[in-house]
């Protein structure tokens, strides 16, 4: 009966509990919502970084990440070759690269990019290349001559497929180094600073302009199962000689780790605030529907109710609240979250600034089945204990004054 | 055998910046089985000895016992017990809980006293029937009159057979003759069931229908006289 109770005096003021409701619902909507956007913001951010260039793993020659210039390359990758035989888990795959700061130019224009000398095929099943062609055709295995631009860099060069462009680089006799190559295909990437700085040739070709010989610039690795980096990193570094680098991309992509490692507070700070903004809404309502009722109150401690039972009475009314926005709340999020997972959210027309802080063009959101725990407790814990007041003042009416109440 | 006694009990309030003595030394005794009116003037302490005797408020001085317990000597949480068990309370307002049928108003002690779901449900029903309200126990309080109302409450009051059932103004919202209904309904209450009754009351009615007048004034006790049998 204590239940039927405490459901049928919320419903009493059928506008006062729509109402409250409704804050809570749009409280439980927008931590679910706007914490899953930040969630699939970040998870993207590093999907991409990861399938652009970066891998789950690198290895380099010590020296190179600080300087990367050519001679700072791994002379002969046999050690690498063998260290990977031997620990990459199955369904690993890795790719070479020769990678340097080069000049790109046709007759009109010329700008810094990063020259990355690939293996087509191995590079294929680590990066995002092949895939991003959209214009053209992917480099073949032995085509020395082919070179993969950026849409962005073809705009801004005004060329296209089947034109020339020059590279220029400094090779490891530290002598100017230059080449003619032919544009095979364009790419997109999800960021167009990706399309502006990076240009793709044939790994034998690069080797060669740049007098490298077997040198390459960095190993990048792509694992099965990602939780799995740290474990290949220690083992790869491990078998391999000191003058090699084996870094995760936690490692590479400082400024991803970072935002990572704060996600997890920044959301909960979120919640916290619109809790806040919630639980004045809360806290209102339960004392306008206690001081409403302070003669049945006073009836109540009359006919012998503990002060105890009282405050259970009205945190049962809360609950009842509570768990009414809670379960419309999830509703709407999920379905706000489905929704916005087919169609996403375009940032397209925030443009360069988008681009500068790293943010994809279009945000799917990412539901963490903690976020959601955490959203609901959030509320239904802080939501009771703040109904802790208007249930103590109830409790606190004494029979006589509360019965002469008007 | 008393089942109340008040031993120069007083009791002060302090009105804005006023002592004001509700009641200034008031000694009287009631036996059990009593039908008792206490009556006087607005402002003579009627209502204050009634809630002083139900451990609703606490005296500033004097012995307070009921059923042999020491009322103006006990915690709030044992007052509370006493409350429960041994007294019930009959309004002038009815006081009922707008949310609850008549049935779950009178089961409402008894789920607060801890008796089973079945035998609430079956005294219950038994008590509302002895008042009358054989069709009314689904009916909500604000669906029923007055006199139905205060029937309710004194079907809430004597359900778990208390000791004594203090009436403050039982018959003040009510007309006549469902006043004399509901007077005649508690002398068979107190007859059958041996539940002492203490009123405070102005309605001659409910003076002519007690079987003990005490006449209040100024918080003193000015008359205490028994009808004849």
């Amino acid at each position: 009966m204590h239940l039927q109770l405490a459901w049928r005096n919320i419903w009493r003021n059928p506008r006062r509990t729509t109402i409250i409701t409704i804050a809570v619902v749009v409280g439980v909507w927008s931590m679910l919502v706007v914490g899953a956007l930040d969630r699939g913001m970040i998870d993207q951010m590093v999907r991409n970084a990861i399938a652009t260039l970066t891998g789950d793993i690198q290895i380099h020659h010590d020296g190179y990440r600080s300087d990367p210039v050519i001679e700072n390359s791994i002379a002969d990758p046999k050690d690498v070759h063998n260290a990977l035989a031997r620990h990459l888990p199955e369904g690993s795959f890795w790719t070479a690269r020769v990678r340097v700061n080069a000049i790109v130019s046709n007759a009109r224009y010329s700008t810094g990019v990063t020259l990355v000398g690939i293996d087509p095929e191995s590079e294929a099943r680590v990066s995002f290349i092949k895939t991003a062609v959209v214009d053209g055709h992917y480099l073949a295995s032995d085509d020395t001559t082919g070179i993969l631009v950026g849409r962005a860099l073809v705009d801004k060069f005004e060329t296209k497929v089947g034109h020339k462009l020059v590279l220029m680089s400094q090779d490891t006799e530290r002598e100017i180094a230059s080449r003619a190559f032919r544009i095979t295909g364009t790419f997109r990437a999800e960021l167009e600073a990706t399309e502006r700085q990076f240009v793709f040739v044939n790994k034998a070709a690069a080797q060669e302009m740049l007098k490298a010989g077997n040198g390459i610039s960095e190993v990048s690795l792509f694992l099965p199962d990602h939780e799995t980096v740290d474990m290949v990193r220690d083992k790869l570094k491990a078998s391999l000689p000191p003058a090699y680098e084996v870094e995760t991309w936690r490692e590479l992509l400082p400024i991803i780790t970072a935002y990572l490692s704060i996600m997890d507070s920044w959301i909960f700070i979120w919640y916290l605030v619109v809790f806040i903004a919630m639980g004045f809404g809360i806290v209102n309502t339960m004392l306008m529907a206690v001081f409403e009722r302070i003669r049945e109150f006073g009836l109540l401690t009359a006919l012998g109710m503990k002060p105890w039972w009282i405050i259970k009475g009205v945190l049962l009314e809360a609950f009842f609240l509570l768990i009414m926005g809670m379960a419309v709340g999830n509703a709407f999020g999920f379905a706000s979250v489905f929704i916005l997972n087919r169609t996403g959210i375009d940032l397209s027309a925030l443009g360069a600034g988008a681009e500068y802080v790293g943010l994809p063009r279009v945000i799917y959101p990412t539901v963490y089945i903690q976020d959601v725990i955490t959203a609901n407790v959030v509320v239904f814990v802080l939501g009771l204990l703040i109904t802790i007041y208007p249930a103590a003042k109830a409790s606190r009416f004494t029979p006589v004054e509360a019965l002469a109440h008007i | 055998m008393s089942i109340v006694e008040c031993k120069d009990v007083k009791k002060a309030y302090r009105q804005d910046h006023l002592f004001v003595q509700a009641l200034g030394g008031i000694t009287v005794t009631v036996a059990r089985g009593a039908f008792v009116a206490i009556a006087g003037p607005s402002g003579s302490g009627k209502t204050t000895l009634l809630n002083l005797i139900g451990g609703l408020d606490t005296a500033d001085s004097g012995r307070i016992t009921v059923d042999e317990k020491t009322v103006t000597s006990m915690r709030q949480s044992e007052l509370a017990v006493l409350r429960l068990y041994k007294i019930g309370f009959v309004f002038q307002s009815y006081n009922l809980i707008p949310v609850l049928s008549a049935l779950e108003n009178v089961e409402y002690v008894m789920l607060l006293q801890g008796v089973p779901q079945r035998e609430r449900r079956e005294r219950a029903c038994s008590i509302l029937d002895e008042v009358g309200l054989k069709e009314m126990y689904h009916r909500r309080p604000a669906e029923l009159s007055g006199g139905q109302q205060q029937r309710v409450a004194v079907a809430r009051a004597i359900v778990s057979n208390p000791s004594i059932v203090l009436a403050d103004e039982p018959t003040a919202n009510l007309d006549s003759k469902t006043g004399k209904e509901l007077l005649q309904l508690m002398e068979k209450m107190n007859e059958e069931r041996e539940i002492t009754f203490i009123f405070s009351t102005h309605d001659q009615m409910v003076m002519d229908y007690a079987r003990r007048l005490i006449i209040l004034r100024d918080g003193l006790v000015t008359d205490d006289r028994s009808r004849d049998p």
